[in-house]
Formats: C-alpha cells, structure tokens, sequence
C-alpha cells in the first residue's frame, strides 16, 4: 500500500512540473500580447509590412526586421549546411577511432563558446575581412552587415546541425551498407545511395534545429550587423534582425507605443519560431524512412 | 571429377591477432550447392566473406593465402569486379529501405552508376524476380516500398537483387534463420533450384538443411576444415569422430 502512495505522488508531481512548463510557454505569450497590445490596437495588422522605423514620429513598422532575420538565418543555413553534412559523414563514416573523439569534441566546443565572443572575434577579424571583399567587389566599405552577420551565424549553428546529422547517420542499419558494399559499391555510392536518403529525415531536423538558433540568435548579430533600421536592398547592406533591434534599443524605447512596437517584434518572431518547428516536425515525419519488421 | 569455380590454397584470416581461420583448403565445385557448417565461432561465416572480399571491410582484418576465383587470384582483381561475380545474401533480410521493390531489384546496377534501357531493366527485373519466385507475388506492387513484404518476401526480394547483376557464385550467410518456417522452406526451396544458373554456398548451423539442400558439405570446426565432401557420403559415413559427433548433436 504504501509503494502505491509514492507512486501516485509521483505521478501527480511529475504531472505537476509538466503542466508548469506548458503554463511558462502560454503565459510568456500571454505576457508579449499584453505589453505589444498598444502597438497591436494602433498600427494592425500593418504592423507587419510597415518599412518605416520611425520613433521621433512614433510610426513602427517591423518589415525591414523580419527579412533582416529571415534573410541572414537562411544564408547562413546555406553557408553552413554542406560543412555540417561534410563534417558529419567524416565523423560517422571516414574518421579513424582517434580522430572521431577530438574532432567530434571540437565541433561541440563551437557550441560552448558564449556568444559575445564571437561578436568580438567578428568585429575584429570578420568585419575588416568582409570590408577587403567588399573593396575588392567596389561596393561600399561597411564591413558590417547582413553578410558578415550570416558568416557569424553559420559558424555558430555549424555545431548542431553537425552533431544531429552525425547522430543519424551512425543510426544507419549496418545490414544496409553491407548489402551494399557486397554489392560492389563504393563508399561515396554507399553514402549517396544508402546513408544519405535513409538518414534524411534526421538531416532535415538537424538542420531546422540549426535554423531556429539562428533566428532567435542576439549577441553575435548585433555587434556585427550594423544597426541600421532599413530594409536591406543588398546582402551586404548594414540592416537590423528582429532579435538585434529589440537588444539594441531597448534601454532607449522611452514612449510607450516604442516600447510596445520592439515588444511586438518579439511576439512576432515566437511565432515564426513556432511556425518554423512545427512546419519542421510535420516534414520530418513525412521524410522518416518505413522499416517493416521480419 | 567435378569442375571449380573457386579454390582456396592455406586460408588464413585474421581479426587484429586472432586467427579465425587456420589454413583452409577447399574446392568449391561449379553450379552445385556447398554448405559450410559447424558450430558457433567456428569461422564459416568468415570464409564466405572471404570469397567476396567483405572480411578485409573489418578495420584490422587480413587474411594470407591464396583465393582464386575461376583461376584467378582475387586479390589481384577490381573490387567490383569481385563483389559482381560473387553475390550475397545475408543473415537478416536487408532490402533497402528507401527504395522501391524495383529500384532494390536493380540496385548492383544503379549503386555503381550503371545505366539501363527501359525495356532492358524491366526485362532484368522481371527475371530475377522469377529466378527468386517472387514474380507472382509482386508484379502488381513493383513500386512499392520493398520493406512492406513479409520476412520470407524480402529475403527472396534480396536473392533477386544479388541475381540481378548474373553472379558466378552466391553466397548464403545462414538466409533461413531469421524466417518462419514456412519462409524458409520456400527459400531452401529456391536454393535447390538455382543451381541450374549459379554455384551457391550456402553456410548453416542447421544440420538438416544441409542435408536438403547441399549437394557437398563441408564441416568447419574451431577454424579448421575437418571434412569436406558429397553431402550423402558425409552424412552416412563421416571420416573424422569429430564430424560424427556434431552430426548427431554432441556439441555445437
């Protein structure tokens, strides 16, 4: 009798912390609306695709913010995804044993490091190397902006697509690439015929994992951005992301429909986060592999 | 005197320090079916990944001596042109998953980049798919996922794919074992039959299956080859105690 008690305490506990995490998410949702609602009842659903940032005229729009991180996030996907897929089949396929430890520990330090510290290694390495390139290019010298930001980011989710990628790929069934290699293939047909599209789905997952730390990333962005409240017209151009704009100018946002219009900028982005993981697991599930059983 | 297809002269392999196979010298006779029995640990799943080169995938395996394929040293051959004349069918049914029941059919051919004619991969399709009795079962579902065959299915789907690309020789990692009984009377079945086309050695701890099916035997113990021969002969009149012994289950 008494094991029973404990149990249904537990149970009632672990119940308890479960339903606590939900009310976290919902009430820091709930907190967002309230705060933003100023902004939400003036400007609408305008809100949205409004360019100008304006606070001496008090007009907000969050367009230029939007695309500002919709635009680095995918670009640095772009940048970092075959490095994270090469760096992943090297691991789990090619590395001798030794090699496998130290490097696969490396590639998870990159995840370690504070983020502050790559916007101090951008500042002063990446922005004067972008500058070069853009001198060279004869565009205007900035050095900081959506690119040099992209670059930032691409380093910095490089770790978690490569550590999910490299997870799924030593699921791979051994069976499968035997009945391969006794087939005659090599290993580069094994790895695109087998590996690669057995392990798909888990490749897709990695990479929107990846896709959401850069969308909510602040720190690094910020410092190498450039700050600027305007919608880029290249992907040089200085500009703001969601997360820098509310970084930078939160101390300052003195009004109250300022302070609400940087707050609505913040719900806007929980959705597109929570818009982007839920898109992802529906094709992730879609993409999984069907085994029968023997 | 029956003709050989592959001749192996004092194999030995290795994993790392261990000696797995200690000195084999073995005749396999042409379009007749061989089993390799013997006990657990006895290293007859060894010598058949021997024959197609898979032993050597194993990081620290080596083998020493001499295998050669119709005449010819396989060490001295392409590695494809290996794994082309000498098929295999494992322990585990291992359709590839991500493919349907066609693409596994002609996966030999489009794993190393081969192109083929319509008419000819259909031709090649349906062929091996008779050659492994499953035809009749399949020929409405060809686009369909392989892996939603049942156990015994994928296993003959698996027999398809290693006949496609016309091999010599086929190799057999125990096929039955992971099957019901009644898929593996079908696929023992199947063996007695393709040896019309190709030579197959099959490797078995069931006793009785060699018996069905082999027409030679031979009987592998702790790495060593301890008799070797016609199936009736082997089985009635064993030549080694030790052969006799397992045959009657004193061990293994």
């Amino acid at each position: 009798m008494e094991a029973a008690k404990g149990d249904q305490l537990f149970e009632i506990l672990s119940r308890l912390f479960a339903l606590l995490v939900l009310t976290i998410a919902l009430g820091g949702f709930v907190t967002l609306t309230v705060l933003s609602w100023p902004s939400i009842k003036t400007f609408g659903l305008s809100f949205m695709w409004t360019q100008t940032w304006d606070p001496v005229a008090g007009k907000f729009g969050a367009l230029p913010f939007v695309v500002g991180t919709l635009v680095t996030s995918f670009l640095a996907l772009l940048i970092s995804t075959p490095f994270s897929l090469g760096t992943a089949l090297f691991l789990a396929e090619y590395a001798p044993k030794s090699l496998k430890g130290i490097m696969g520990f490396t590639v998870e330090l990159l995840a370690a490091i504070p983020s502050v510290i790559y916007g101090l290694w951008g500042i002063f390495f990446l922005v004067p190397l972008v500058r070069k390139m853009e001198i060279a290019l004869s565009l205007p010298p900035y050095g900081v902006g959506a690119f040099t930001a992209s670059l930032i980011l691409a380093i910095m989710i490089l770790p978690y697509a490569t550590s999910v990628t490299e997870a799924v790929v030593s699921l791979v069934p051994e069976e499968l690439k035997e009945g391969a290699y006794a087939l005659g293939a090599t290993r580069w047909e094994v790895t695109r015929y087998i590996i690669i599209p057995y392990a798909r789905s888990g490749i897709f997952a990695g990479t929107i994992l990846a896709l959401g730390r850069a969308l909510g990333e602040t720190m690094a962005v910020t410092m190498v951005i450039g700050n600027r409240n305007e919608i880029l017209n290249s992907i040089f151009a200085p500009t703001n992301t969601m997360a820098s704009v509310i970084a930078n100018e939160f101390t300052e946002a003195t009004s109250r429909i300022y302070l609400a219009s940087l707050v609505e900028i913040g719900l806007i982005l929980f959705l597109i986060t929570l818009v982007v993981n839920i898109l992802a697991r529906w094709i992730t599930e879609r993409l999984k592999v069907q085994r029968g059983g023997v | 005197m029956e003709s050989t297809i592959l001749k192996t002269e004092g194999l030995k392999a290795y994993y790392g320090e261990t000696k797995v196979l200690r000195g084999i010298d073995i005749d396999i006779p042409r379009n007749r079916v061989t089993a390799v029995m013997g006990p657990s640990g006895c290293g007859k799943t060894t010598l058949i990944r021997c024959f197609n080169r898979m032993h050597e995938m194993v990081p620290g395996a080596r083998i020493e001596g001499k295998i050669r394929l119709e005449g010819r040293d396989i060490t001295s051959m392409k590695l494809i042109q290996v794994r082309r004349m000498v098929g295999m069918v494992f322990q585990k049914p291992n359709p590839f998953p991500t493919m349907s029941i066609y693409d596994n059919v002609l996966a030999g051919y489009r794993l190393s980049g081969v192109k083929l004619r319509k008419e000819e991969a259909q031709r090649i399709v349906e062929e091996s798919l008779k050659k492994a009795a499953l035809w009749e079962e399949v020929k409405d579902a060809l686009h369909r996922r392989g892996t939603f065959l049942s156990g015994g299915q994928q296993q003959r789907l698996c027999i398809a794919r290693a006949l496609a690309v016309n091999p010599r020789l086929l190799l057999m990692d125990e096929p039955t074992s992971a099957l019901d009984p009644k898929a593996a009377h079908r696929v023992e079945e199947l063996i007695s039959r393709l040896k019309e086309t190709v030579t197959v050695v099959v490797v078995t701890h069931n006793v009785a299956q060699a018996g069905r099916v082999a027409d030679y035997t031979a009987f592998l113990y702790l790495g060593e080859l301890i008799e070797f021969g016609p199936t009736s002969q082997l089985f009635t009149a064993p030549q080694d105690p030790r052969t006799e012994e397992y045959l009657t289950g004193k061990f293994g």
